[in-house]
């Protein structure tokens, strides 16, 4: 299987991923989204490792997982923190964090 | 062989993902993210990164799934409102997001990297193991390996923070 192919599906995923931000009003699922465009970079980065052959890349996929679990956590925070508030959870309205 | 477990990988990827943004509950949402995530993991396999293979099923599948899945059954089914903010926005976003995918693409495919069009190098046996992935990052990425620990612990102290009731919410 070429390296090519791997690239392009990555590049396919991360745009699926921003389609999504686009066209979802929902907080959670837009934080879903930011995971598939995450997620996406993430093969990019293991198929270079494995087209130069060398392990950094997946280092950096590492790297990039804890990142993603601390944006989950923080995100996830505010949306629980919005809904005790009865602040509707929808991104349209949402737009001050001030409590 | 590799065709066929690419190409399986690709379609659960691709599906999980088309599905993640197409349902419309956001517990199914959550359930196809799920999906999504297996199947890469599939093609990091594929990729020869068997450590992070097992860290994306166990971290990822496993631990922040759950929280999403939590969050989206404690939040229930949010209505979506059809009002867009600017007029077409559900047509103009596809139309941006295929040119994201036409400009990336020519980007990859354009760049003349030579080894893009082989399936790598071969390598040893122990590439990517937790073996070779622990000795980089404790030897040569030592700071990074550090700071995101940090920023793991600051992310705990947030989620604590955000969670926590107010004392005039309680007695409320």
């Amino acid at each position: 299987m070429d390296m090519s192919w791997y690239l392009v599906l990555s590049a396919l995923l991360f745009a699926t991923g921003a389609v999504g931000v686009l066209i979802r009003r929902s907080p959670l699922v837009i934080l879903l989204c930011l995971e598939l465009m995450l997620n996406a970079g993430n093969l990019a980065l293991i198929t270079f490792s494995r087209t130069l052959g060398d392990e950094e890349g997946q280092v950096f996929a590492l790297i990039v997982m804890v990142i993603a679990a601390c944006e989950v956590v923080i995100g996830l925070g505010i949306i629980v923190a919005a809904y005790r508030r009865r602040i509707p959870l929808n991104v349209d309205e949402l737009r001050a964090l001030r409590g | 062989m590799k065709e066929i477990c690419f190409f399986a990988g690709a379609i659960g990827c691709l599906g999980g993902a088309i599905a993640v943004i197409g349902l419309r509950n956001p517990f199914y949402s959550v359930l196809a993210l799920i999906v999504h995530l297996i199947s890469l993991a599939g093609l990091f396999l594929l990729l020869r990164a068997e450590f992070l293979a097992a860290a994306q099923i166990v971290v990822y599948a496993g631990a922040v799934m759950v929280l999403y899945v939590f969050v989206a059954a404690y939040v229930g089914n949010v209505e979506e409102s059809l009002w867009e903010p600017i007029p077409g926005q559900r047509w103009l976003a596809p139309v941006l997001g295929l040119a994201l995918f036409v400009e990336l693409s020519i980007a990859i495919i354009g760049s003349g990297l030579k080894s893009l069009d082989t399936e790598g190098p071969t390598v040893e046996l122990g590439f990517g193991s937790p073996e070779a992935i622990g000795r980089l990052l404790l030897e040569r990425f030592l700071i990074a390996f550090e700071a995101a620990s940090l920023l793991l612990l600051i992310a705990a102290v947030g989620a604590v923070v955000l969670a926590a009731r107010r004392r005039e919410e309680a007695t409320s």
